[in-house]
């Protein structure tokens, strides 16, 4: 049986593991707080750009001769996944899952028979790729958002990035991966297609909220005039489109790791919690036992004599 | 609100947050194909920015407020315009002496370049800060 000791030191030991977890918790809390108005605050320009490009877009006929991002390379044998994370860990499956959710698709693109190149964000996707795919990774980003907010020009490197490979023809198809922020108590490891881009269809596309089919529908009556062409605006447009969804990824990516984390501490402090009940009441049993014997020691030795 | 007529409403918005958003008299704005100046009842228009000065009169007769824009769109209709910018500065803020050093910086950057991609990276730097010289001294 252990001693009392041993005892003590564990229960403490829990304890200063419950302040550090419900700190975290805090901590988590109130990022997740600032994460989600920056998430807010970039929403302006994503509706613009949505509505823009839809206007754009629905004055525009497909060609062949229409930008690449649009149409494609007419190929998908080459793809390039950009895997979004975070750069620290402790928050409980935030991560896991992510990187779960991107090993099936490079199993199931690999057994496609197609090329897959990878691109990381966050040190998280970087380490637990790197064992199975490390040759693969073609380019890690780590140190994002660590001066607590997310900057464009940071999301803006990598849509760089990945603009310079699609123009020198490196791959076809890009897909974002990232965690998408459904609640506070949820995100949802998405796989998004981001190159070739699929122009919003009006009622089909089931990210189009209601406001802008409404609007669509506004300005398909008005005559708008373009400067310069509309394929002109569209290819300049549609790579600004790319860095805008990229930095919602991150953003969406931020906010759940807050999210995430602050939940997996308000976890690990309720078990800690729990675990110094048990502890306790361990610590009390073993404390009464010892009296015990020593009672029944003294009482034994008295009746002896 | 008797000028109520002769405003529109007039908004400034990057990737990271909206920056303005109030009642303009006049904005006059770079466009890819020239400057044009935007009044309330503007024809409907989307016309893409190149770096420049966009200035804002909020009421006829008051100073423009000169802001820098590093490219972007325009949309325009006849009762808002909505600036899509993807990096915008106060021009006042701008100190001449750093960006010249930037120039210099990136000429040397420019001439040591290897490949197509880089020089094209530096070309569309240099241009920009040049731009930004030019937002100064008028």
């Amino acid at each position: 049986m252990p001693s009392l000791k041993t005892y003590r030191d564990r229960i403490a030991s829990v304890k200063s593991t419950k302040k550090i977890t419900s700190a975290m918790k805090m901590v988590a809390a109130s990022k997740l707080k600032k994460a989600q108005d920056q998430a807010e605050s970039a929403q302006p320009y994503a509706r613009a750009m949505g509505e823009m490009l839809s206007r754009v877009a629905s004055r525009v006929t497909v060609t062949a001769a229409s930008p690449k991002l649009l149409i494609g390379t007419g190929s998908d044998e080459r793809h390039l996944l950009v895997v979004v994370t975070s750069d620290r860990g402790l928050c409980g499956g935030f991560n896991g899952n992510l990187v779960r959710l991107a090993r099936l698709e490079i199993a199931r693109l690999k057994a496609e028979g197609k090329k897959v190149q990878i691109v990381t964000i966050g040190r998280k996707a970087r380490d637990l790729l790197k064992r199975e795919h490390g040759d693969i990774i073609v380019q890690s980003y780590t140190g994002f958002g660590s001066g607590s907010r997310v900057n464009f020009a940071e999301a803006n490197q990598v849509t760089q990035y990945v603009l310079e490979q699609f123009e020198a023809g490196k791959f076809d198809v890009c897909s974002l991966i990232y965690n998408s922020f459904v609640s506070v108590l949820t995100q949802r490891p998405t796989a998004q297609l981001i190159i070739p881009f699929e122009l919003p269809k009006s009622g089909s596309n089931d990210n189009a909220d209601k406001t802008k089919d409404k609007k669509e529908a506004a300005t398909a009556q008005s005559p708008y005039s373009f400067e310069p062409s509309e394929e002109g605006i569209l290819a300049q447009l549609l790579p600004r489109n790319l860095g805008v969804q990229l930095f919602r990824g991150l953003l969406d990516s931020a906010a759940g790791e807050q999210a995430a984390r602050m939940t997996a501490m308000d976890n690990a402090t309720r078990n800690a919690g729990d675990r110094i009940n048990g502890l306790t009441l361990e610590y009390n049993r073993a404390r009464q036992a010892a009296i015990t014997k020593e009672l029944i020691e003294i009482i034994s030795g008295a009746e002896a004599l | 609100m008797a000028d109520n007529d002769n405003t529109f409403d007039f908004e400034l918005v990057s990737p990271e947050a909206k920056l303005m958003s109030e009642k303009a008299w006049q904005v006059t704005i770079p466009g890819e194909e020239g400057d044009f100046g935007v009044r309330a009842q503007h024809s409907a228009l989307v016309s893409t920015i190149r770096p420049g000065v966009v200035e804002i009169i909020s009421k006829q007769g008051d100073a423009p407020v000169r802001i820098f824009i590093a490219g972007g769109f325009a949309d325009v209709t006849a009762r808002n315009c909505t600036i899509l910018a993807e990096e915008a500065t106060m021009v006042s803020d701008f100190n001449a002496d750093e960006i010249k050093s930037e120039i210099a910086d990136l000429e040397k950057k420019l001439s040591d370049a290897k490949d197509n991609i880089e020089i094209a990276r530096y070309t569309k730097q240099l241009s920009l800060s040049k731009a930004k010289l030019n937002a100064i001294a008028a």
